[in-house]
């Protein structure tokens, strides 16, 4: 059982001894792993397709801890790739065979709620949880909420630019986060940001935000808080038709309303939660919305009013109010347990995560029903429908031949047809290992230029997550897909509309 | 590629075969903003115009998003929004009837609802960026949620056109405010502050904030803006007090402190001081306090240094942002720690390592 996740590590490897040896004195032995049976555990993040063993982990416990890792990493030319809670569904923190993983969690201390400014200073490692839960003896809470708030980490938020149910009416990771306190790979300490608004020089702060890794390492956080809403409400409500739903959508937001959450589930996706959570879907719907409403009781009341108003204009086949915070949270929890319910239903599952401009909505989920036979694999759809933000669920098996491949391109043609109507590869999940290949399809060579030239500016010998976000242009070619202009249709051999 | 765009990409070609640079201009009304090029006239010859390259290019209400060419008039798109009853909530700046979105962007300059709305950053989707070697690059989009690549149209927002010229710009809008007040307090500076931060922890729907002391700079008036439906601006207005301002005097003063014309803004020189908003009076002279206490505009007679000493240690920056005489060796920008400079300056020479595009304007020295 003391078998050495070193060995597993290539001889012509880095010197990992070598650099072990120089880290004594700052980082304690008992913050570094190289134990299969301690390392195995980090072999891969939220999307366990991909696995990699890490010859070292390295669980640091304060910041000067990480700038002597990563000093030490530059010395050794020795890969970093930095992991939070490890809850990341584009295989972002999948370790590198030749690097060291750094994992942040134990730099998981809420430093200051600060009710003068609304603000939190935290380090990486708190849980996005944790922040609202601290901030609520104050009245404030932390707006962006990722369904794996509970055990997802701030730094890892930083690092996707995680979204969540609210971010419609609230915003997302960079509209939240005022500052970050971060370490360079020259184990140079800077901040971007700061507690005072704007920052002079280019907003870096902006680019860091979903940077997946690869330009620092964050070490401490300032984020904005804000009054929590003494009053939520939630309208469920049925639609025979998809595109019926997709209109309520449009309509809700050209009324001028911008609720706190609008989710919409396809009649499979009701069908696979309602047994898991018996919430009281209508099980005859095509489609249902989730529309929230948050602020005081006399808000609440007269937004509610205009949003039943928009879905009854709109044709919805049944409405329903939550009546009591049970009940708003017993609507949501369809919602929020999809992905467990679609591991309930189907042995595996692969979840999307396209962005499409929310007109084409009912065309997209058109097109996917299509490739449901083409792909010979079922697909359940849940979304962020406010923001065009599709989580389409491949249901496969594994254990069946072919299976998984099957999966795999079915969510590349997803990917590929968000591209082709205007919207992205990925809304809030990243791209990590996951997706590389997509950006191929999306960015044209020059464009993946400019994206080397702000990684090589804050990191110019390429060790801080290798491989992942950027794909090189060898590897486009090996894909066989670069981005064509001009509207071309890049797979004339897949029914589309 | 079309006319317009090809133009303007063949000149940035010759200008970096030439080893030539070019000062990208669209309305040309914040040239008084950033870095001076030497003090010397720029000539027409070295302008890169943008001002041509206009047009809305696709606006659907629903989708709550605007794409423009960069020329495109800030006044077409505010008349564009105000028939949908939308507007740009983080209310850009306007400094005269040419302004255009390019350079609204580029300057990445906000407004008085930025305090509750967002800084124009917050707003951005995508850009499209006439890079050092006259290719059109395309990032971001149209769709709020876009984390493919890392965030580069957000990071050109301010960026003052040191790394590209954009060419067409893609951002969110808001509907507007169903309803609307403004309400007058009378308190000093510290008073001020001090109801700023009441209110940052209450779910009060301010939408703006503005002090400006009176004749004497002791006493002063504060003017709050609440804003959403009926019943939370009613209760808005209950928790602030005050006395209600007249809609039309209400639609004049933002307008003036939008647009910076407020007789305030005509001191010399005028710094733009941003602070943590809970940081205490600066004392150094007249100033006027905006975002909840983030923005103080400042007339001072304070050196530079000094200012931007007690600034720095406050956790804020300081922009020289109006001025008749230059002071020596004062850059107009806060400088940065020399780490962070050190970024910048590296992603400027990936990106345009010729230095093509606008030199020093947002750096002294590059």
């Amino acid at each position: 059982m003391n078998e050495s996740s070193l060995s597993s590590a290539p001889d012509t490897g880095p010197d990992f001894a070598g650099f072990i040896a120089r880290l004594a004195g700052t980082v304690p032995a008992h913050c570094i792993l190289t134990k299969v049976e301690d390392t195995r555990p980090y072999e891969c993040d939220g999307l366990s397709l991909y696995r990699a063993l890490p010859p070292v982990v390295i669980l640091p416990e304060n910041e000067e801890q990480v700038v002597a890792v990563l000093q030490g990493c530059k010395a050794f030319n020795i890969p970093i790739v930095a992991r939070g809670a490890g809850t990341g569904l584009s295989g972002g923190a999948m370790p590198h065979t030749q690097g060291i993983l750094l994992g942040l969690a134990k730099l998981n201390r809420i430093k200051k709620i600060d009710l003068a400014t609304a603000t939190a200073i935290v380090e990486p490692g708190v849980r996005n949880l944790a922040i609202s839960e601290a901030a609520s003896a104050y009245g404030l809470y932390y707006a962006p909420d990722p369904s794996s708030q509970i055990a997802c980490s701030i730094g890892g938020n930083i690092a996707e630019n995680s979204g969540g149910v609210h971010c419609l009416k609230y915003g997302l990771t960079v509209h939240n986060v005022l500052r970050i306190r971060v370490v360079t790979i020259d184990g140079d300490i800077i901040e971007l940001g700061s507690h005072a608004p704007d920052s002079p020089g280019a907003d870096l702060l902006a680019a860091f935000i979903g940077s997946e890794g690869m330009l620092g390492i964050v070490t401490e956080v300032t984020v904005k808080l804000i009054p929590s809403p003494s009053c939520a409400r939630v309208i469920m409500a049925s639609f025979d038709s998809v595109e019926a739903a997709s209109l309520a959508v449009t309509n809700i937001i050209a009324g001028g309303i911008i609720p706190a959450g609008l989710e919409m589930m396809d009649k499979r996706a009701v069908h696979m939660v309602e047994p898991f959570v018996n919430a009281g879907y209508d099980l005859d719907a095509a489609a249902i919305l989730l529309c929230e409403s948050d602020g005081t009781e006399e808000e609440v009341d007269d937004e509610v009013a205009r949003m039943e108003a928009v879905f009854q204009h709109a044709g919805a086949t049944k409405l329903q109010v939550s009546r009591s915070e049970d009940e708003r949270l017993l609507f949501w929890a369809g919602r929020k347990n999809a992905f467990p319910a679609a591991g309930r239903v189907s042995p595996d599952y692969y979840c999307m995560d396209g962005t499409i401009p929310r007109r084409h909505l009912g065309r997209v989920l058109g097109a996917i029903e299509q490739m449901e036979d083409e792909f010979g694999l079922r697909c359940a759809n849940v979304f962020h429908a406010g923001d065009g933000n599709l989580h389409p669920l491949i249901l496969f098996d594994s254990n069946k031949v072919n299976e998984v491949e099957c999966a795999e391109k079915f969510g590349a043609a997803i990917l590929e047809l968000c591209v082709q109507v205007g919207g992205t590869i990925t809304g809030e999940h990243g791209v990590g290992i996951e997706k590389i290949n997509q950006m191929c399809v999306q960015f044209t060579r020059e464009e993946l230029d400019f994206f080397y030239a702000l990684k090589s500016a804050f990191d110019p010998y390429g060790l801080l997550n290798p491989e992942k976000l950027i794909p090189t242009l060898a590897r486009c070619a090996e894909y066989g897909k670069m981005h064509v202009h001009g509207g071309e249709i890049r797979f004339p051999d897949l029914p589309r509309f | 590629m079309e006319f317009a765009l090809s133009q303007l990409s063949q000149q940035v070609m010759a200008a970096r075969g030439s080893e030539r640079p070019v000062y990208i201009r669209g309305g040309g009304t914040k040239e008084f903003y950033g870095e001076q090029v030497d003090g010397i006239a720029v000539p027409d010859i070295a302008v890169l115009d943008v001002s041509g390259y206009r047009g809305v290019v696709n606006y659907q209400p629903s989708e709550l998003v605007i794409t423009a060419r960069a020329g495109t008039l800030l006044s077409e798109i505010e008349e564009t929004l105000d028939h949908e009853n939308q507007m740009l909530a983080f209310e850009p700046p306007r400094f005269g009837p040419t302004s255009t979105i390019g350079g609204c962007v580029a300057s990445g300059l906000s407004g008085p609802r930025r305090m509750a709305a967002g800084s124009l950053r917050d707003f951005m989707l995508g850009a499209k960026l006439l890079d050092s070697t006259g290719k059109v690059l395309n990032f971001g989009g149209e769709v709020m949620k876009n984390v493919a690549g890392y965030d580069v149209s957000r990071l050109l927002a301010g960026s003052m056109g040191i790394f590209g010229a954009l060419m067409e710009v893609s951002i969110k809008v808001a509907p507007k405010p169903f309803h609307e007040e403004t309400l007058v307090l009378e308190t000093d500076e510290a008073g001020a502050l001090q109801q700023f931060t009441e209110w940052r922890g209450l779910p009060v729907p301010i939408s703006a904030t503005v002090w400006v002391a009176d004749d004497t700079q002791r006493a002063g008036k504060l003017y709050v803006r609440v804003s959403g439906s009926e019943p939370a601006v009613a209760m808005g207005m209950a928790r602030v007090g005050g006395q209600v301002m007249p809609a039309d005097q209400a639609k004049v003063f933002w307008t003036t402190m939008r647009d910076q014309t407020h007789p305030f803004f005509q001191a010399r020189p005028l710094w733009r001081v941003a602070l943590p908003p809970d940081s205490p009076p600066l004392e150094a002279g007249p100033t006027l306090i905006e975002w909840n206490g983030g923005l103080r505009w400042l007339s001072t007679e304070v050196s530079p240094a000094d200012l931007r000493r007690d600034v720095t240690q406050r956790g804020g920056h300081a922009t020289l942002y109006r001025y008749d005489n230059r002071p020596a060796d004062i850059p107009v920008f806060h400088p940065l720690p020399s780490a962070l400079r050190n970024i910048n300056q590296r992603l400027k020479q990936e990106l345009d390592p010729v230095g093509i595009f606008n030199p020093k304007r947002l750096f002294p020295d590059f």
